[in-house]
């Protein structure tokens, strides 16, 4: 493998239902920094079926080119058929460096076309730099140091412990990384991309599987990870029925209800609105944890809000040592009168 | 001499206790205050064999070792009295008598459903005139034909009512012994539903309030000839002998209940602060500890000591575990009582509230001193052993 | 029908995490369980055998303690047990793990192979479509139901907002999520058998058609360039308040404070 050969930093391009996932623009955002350090060029590769039209948000979000493969085969996402589009294009076009978002769709799609290509993955990565590596050389091999190396950075160990890895004689270097931890830009408007077209051939084989139904969950509750404040509840809330409690109080501050693993795992709440290490990573302005007790599953999802406040009756919880302020007291007698002095405060201004 | 667990034994251990911890501990605290009898914890050990764990592969059991069942016994006393003593009286006082002295259809018909957990068992000596003393038996069988006829009653029985399958035992005559004239004692095996077979009131207890206490009444109750349990008159050596495994049985109850005060006494006395340190920094904290830990090992040993006694038995029936039985349980005994009031104690005032569970384990260990022959009993047995 | 589950033994993460000098995993120093999501997968696969009678064979690749997992496995129902060990497959990535997986599997005969989605040292998810790239055959991740008609098995496949009900022809390989089941408990007898039960153990010389150069440290495209515990913002103001009056006046005051209202 000539190393040399490979150049610039490429995107999967995420769409469902032909509209891109905020995690492509996400992604974008940070493969414009990588580029930069690289002085290479941003390339989407968009995968679909008459998707050619999102080209121009993504050049908006950052893209110097977009590949589109366009095809009847992948009009809904299947392993084989989008592994297929995306090896082909990494094995055609050569990119130094392949980013995927760590979505359901990407931490399938991910793993395959690696194993496919015969290069590195390396998953969730919440933190992407380019440097050298081993990070300081050896003393005496200061030849051997690689540099404009992609250094990724993921948590592991559920959020104990974080490595970062590199990927020094394989390419492309590949990382999947977590939705809502990257920065989009600010959309570029007017901004156009290359756009080329590009259709290795489908045809199916024993790894096509069959759709026989899509159900979507009906949600009316906005993604947590858009909200500006969370109001998030954990086991200690006691009940399903005395979330109500922190949706009056979301409701009066503008923001919405999460919670914690606990909780769903008791039935109390759907999975969409879980924060923590198998649910969603949220960084709102201002984060509620009440009756959280902090496990570090549940702090490795929300430590990155700018403000967090902590209701605990417990005064040894550890979601006292990642709050900004921490009350000790029972919820179920400070938040509803906390609800009642934020309305008054709002009426008042 | 080796101290250490198999691997068995250390896979069962983990078993028991992730059980315990997922099935029997939430509920702990509702059926105590509730008096509620934990079916759906019965269901679940049926399923996963926690019924039969000393009875033969071939019987419908687990195949295990006595030491196996002691610890089952053990990791769910530890987080609920209740449920230790439910399987504890399942196996040893209604499994034990029919596996050992059944004839085979017997055990077809009777061990091998108690053995699946299809069926559970329990066990009427005492009497309200007749405790470890037999020979103050009341109740009466006379053989009619082919069936016996049973009057009489049987009280503080343990899984009574929730039981389907009881060990009974009853005046069947008189016998000469050393020139005095005797009560003959048979056992027999009398299922639910016999006609003439009900239940008394049920008793409102200190402790261990989740398992079901009741009075079990025979009028006229018919059950067929075959159901005598051994040897007509054999009835006295059949209950002693049921009560020597009994004794493991409970011996382990005690030793659980004392282990999970002292495990929860240990992690309060880190958290718990006065005077501005944790009071497991305190040196009388530190001693109190010291000495409960000692004792509940030295209990733990006696208890698992009894139990390799009564495997060896298992393989030559000549071997008695009868004085370890009662050492094991006179001991872990007194040590679950003083270990948790010692836990009440060290943990001051939230030790007096039910939500702590602490004062439960002490209310639940009381009756490990007194069921199943009291301690003055154990020692009774000691010392005619080591004075004879 | 046979169904290979594929499992790990993971250190539980509640008793803290410990590295040796190199940056890698000092996992004889923590406490090992086997994988939640493996032990779903395991549960899934019993269930197939308790419907269909499916023969479960389960394979863990690791340090030789690693049999312990297998023991549970076969506590809880599984028929036969295989541990892949070796010196030379130390320090592997998922690459190379994976490689060295599909290796001991094409000694096997099979109709389904079942892994977890994830495991919770890693976290990565990669393992099992891996796996199912070197082996050629079809991969549905993130499962929440399995059935099996025929010759096919139906999967509802979970994504983000919604589920895809698929077909796939078997052999396939399928990734549990540990919201698939709840796993049944090993059984006393169940554990007295496995302890007695032959574990096969094979090493590098039994993987078939698997080159050196992909396994193990040496194997492993991706390196650790640095490892270390997680740095954590420090804990800010903690207060008592004598009631929630007080509470609420605080909260509402740093609100203000910082603009939020």
């Amino acid at each position: 493998m000539n190393l040399e050969e490979y150049k610039g930093v490429y995107v999967f391009a995420q769409q469902v239902d032909n509209q891109l996932s905020t995690i492509s623009f996400e992604l974008l955002g940070k493969a414009k920094e990588l580029a930069a350090d690289l002085k290479e060029q941003v390339t989407a590769v968009l995968i679909g079926y008459k998707v050619k039209d999102l080209a121009d948000q993504l050049a908006e979000y950052g893209a110097d080119k977009v590949i589109v493969v366009d095809d009847p085969e992948l009009e809904t996402y299947r392993t084989e058929p989008y592994a297929h589009a995306l090896a082909s294009v990494i094995n055609q076009y050569k990119p130094d460096i392949m980013l995927v978002g760590a979505t359901a769709i990407g931490r399938d799609l991910g793993p395959t076309v690696s194993a496919r290509v015969a290069t590195g993955l390396t998953a969730d990565c919440t933190k992407l730099d380019i440097g050298d590596f081993p990070l300081v050389a050896i003393p005496g091999k200061e030849a051997e140091q690689k540099h404009n190396q992609l250094l990724m950075t993921r948590p592991a160990f559920g959020g104990n412990t974080i490595a970062t890895i590199a990927c020094p004689d394989n390419r492309p270097q590949m990382a999947t990384v977590r939705p809502g931890v990257m920065q989009k830009i600010e959309p570029i408007k007017g901004a156009k991309a290359v756009v080329e077209e590009y259709n290795p051939g489908f045809t199916p084989n024993n790894k096509y599987v069959t759709i026989k139904e899509v159900v979507k969950a009906v949600s009316d509750v906005a993604d947590i990870m858009d909200a500006k404040i969370l109001v998030s509840g954990g086991r200690g809330v006691g009940s399903p029925e005395n979330f109500k409690l922190l949706e009056d109080l979301a409701e009066a501050l503008g923001g919405q209800v999460s919670c914690s693993r606990a909780v769903v795992d008791s039935g109390w709440k759907p999975k969409d609105l879980q924060v923590g290490q198998t649910g969603k990573t949220v960084r709102p302005q201002l984060y509620f944890a009440i009756g959280i007790s902090g496990a570090i599953q549940h702090v490795a999802g929300m430590e990155e809000s700018d403000l967090i406040i902590a209701i605990n009756k417990d005064e040894d919880a550890p979601i006292f040592d990642v709050a900004d302020y921490g009350i000790v007291g029972d919820l179920n007698k400070i938040v509803p009168q906390l609800t009642e002095k934020i309305k008054a405060m709002k009426a008042a201004k | 001499m080796d101290f250490s667990l198999s691997k068995e034994h250390e896979m069962a251990r983990t078993l028991f206790k992730e059980f315990a911890e997922n099935e029997a501990k939430p509920i702990a605290i509702e059926i105590d205050e509730t008096e509620r009898f934990p079916r759906e914890t019965v269901d679940k050990m049926a399923k996963y064999g926690f019924l039969g764990i000393p009875v033969p592969k071939e019987y419908g059991g687990q195949g295990c070792d006595p030491l196996t069942y002691v610890m089952c016994v053990e990791e769910l006393s530890k987080v609920c009295g209740t449920t230790g003593v439910i399987v504890s009286a399942h196996t040893s006082l209604c499994v034990d008598p029919i596996m050992t002295y059944g004839t085979e259809e017997q055990k077809q018909k009777y061990l091998v459903p108690l053995a699946k957990g299809e069926k559970l068992g329990a066990f009427g000596l005492t009497e309200p005139g007749a405790g470890t003393d037999a020979q103050g038996q009341q109740t009466k069988a006379v053989l009619d034909g082919d069936e016996w006829v049973l009057n009489g009653s049987k009280c503080f029985i343990t899984n009574g009512k929730e039981a389907d399958v009881y060990v009974i035992f009853a005046v069947t005559g008189k016998v000469e012994k050393r020139g005095k004239m005797l009560k003959e004692i048979s056992a027999f095996i009398v299922e639910k539903g016999t006609p003439g077979f009900t239940f008394g009131t049920k008793e409102n207890k200190m402790g261990i309030r989740g398992s079901a206490t009741y009075e079990l009444i025979f009028t006229d109750c018919r059950i067929p000839k075959d159901n005598l349990l051994g040897q007509r008159g054999k009835g006295f050596n059949i209950a002693m002998h049921t009560l020597d495994g009994g004794r493991i049985g409970i011996a382990a109850q005690a030793l659980g209940i004392a282990e999970g005060a002292l495990e929860r006494t240990i992690e309060y006395t880190k958290e718990r602060k006065q005077f501005g340190k944790a009071i497991a920094g305190f040196q009388n904290t530190q001693f109190q500890l010291a000495d409960m830990a000692t004792k509940v090992e030295a209990a733990k040993l006696l208890v698992y000591q009894a139990a390799m006694k009564k495997a060896e038995y298992t393989k030559n029936p000549k071997v008695s575990y009868s004085v370890e039985a009662a050492m094991a349980k006179l001991y872990a005994a007194e040590v679950a009582m003083e270990v948790t009031t010692k836990a009440v104690q060290l943990h001051g005032g939230y030790g007096y509230i039910k939500e702590y569970e602490i004062e439960r384990m002490m209310r639940d260990a009381k009756i490990t001193e007194i069921y199943e022959g009291t301690s003055e009993v154990q020692r009774m047995v000691i010392s005619a052993n080591i004075l004879k | 029908m046979k169904v290979i589950v594929c499992v790990k033994q993971v250190p539980d993460t509640k008793g803290g995490v410990k590295f040796n000098a190199d940056g890698t995993l000092d996992r004889a120093a923590m406490l090992a369980i086997m994988n939640p999501d493996d032990k779903a997968g395991l549960e899934a696969a019993l269930r197939l055998k308790d419907q269909y009678g499916a023969e479960v064979t389960v394979l863990t690749m690791g340090l030789p303690k690693a049999a312990d997992v297998l023991k549970e496995a076969l506590a809880m129902g599984a028929d036969k047990g295989i541990l892949v060990t070796d010196r030379v497959l130390g320090g592997a990535d998922t690459w190379a793990t994976s490689t060295t997986i599909a290796g001991a599997i094409r000694n096997l005969e099979y109709d389904l192979i079942i892994t977890g989605r994830q495991a919770i040292d890693g976290d990565t998810a990669q393992v099992g479509p891996q796996i199912a790239e070197h082996l050629g055959i079809p991969v549905i991740s993130y499962a929440q139901d399995i059935k099996i008609e025929g010759d096919k098995v139906i999967v509802q496949r979970q994504y983000d907002d919604r589920y895809h009900i698929l077909e796939a022809q078997m052999p396939c390989l399928i990734t549990a999520l540990s919201e698939l089941n709840k796993p049944r408990y090993m059984t006393p007898g169940g554990i007295f058998d496995a302890c007695a039960a032959e574990i096969t153990t094979w090493g590098r010389a039994d993987l078939k058609d698997v080159d050196d150069s992909n396994l193990g440290l040496k194997g492993s495209p991706t390196k650790i360039a640095k490892a270390s515990d997680k740095v954590r913002k420090g804990a800010g103001e903690k207060v008592v308040p004598e009631s929630p009056e007080d509470a609420v006046s605080f909260i509402a005051g740093k609100l203000d404070e910082k603009h939020i209202i």
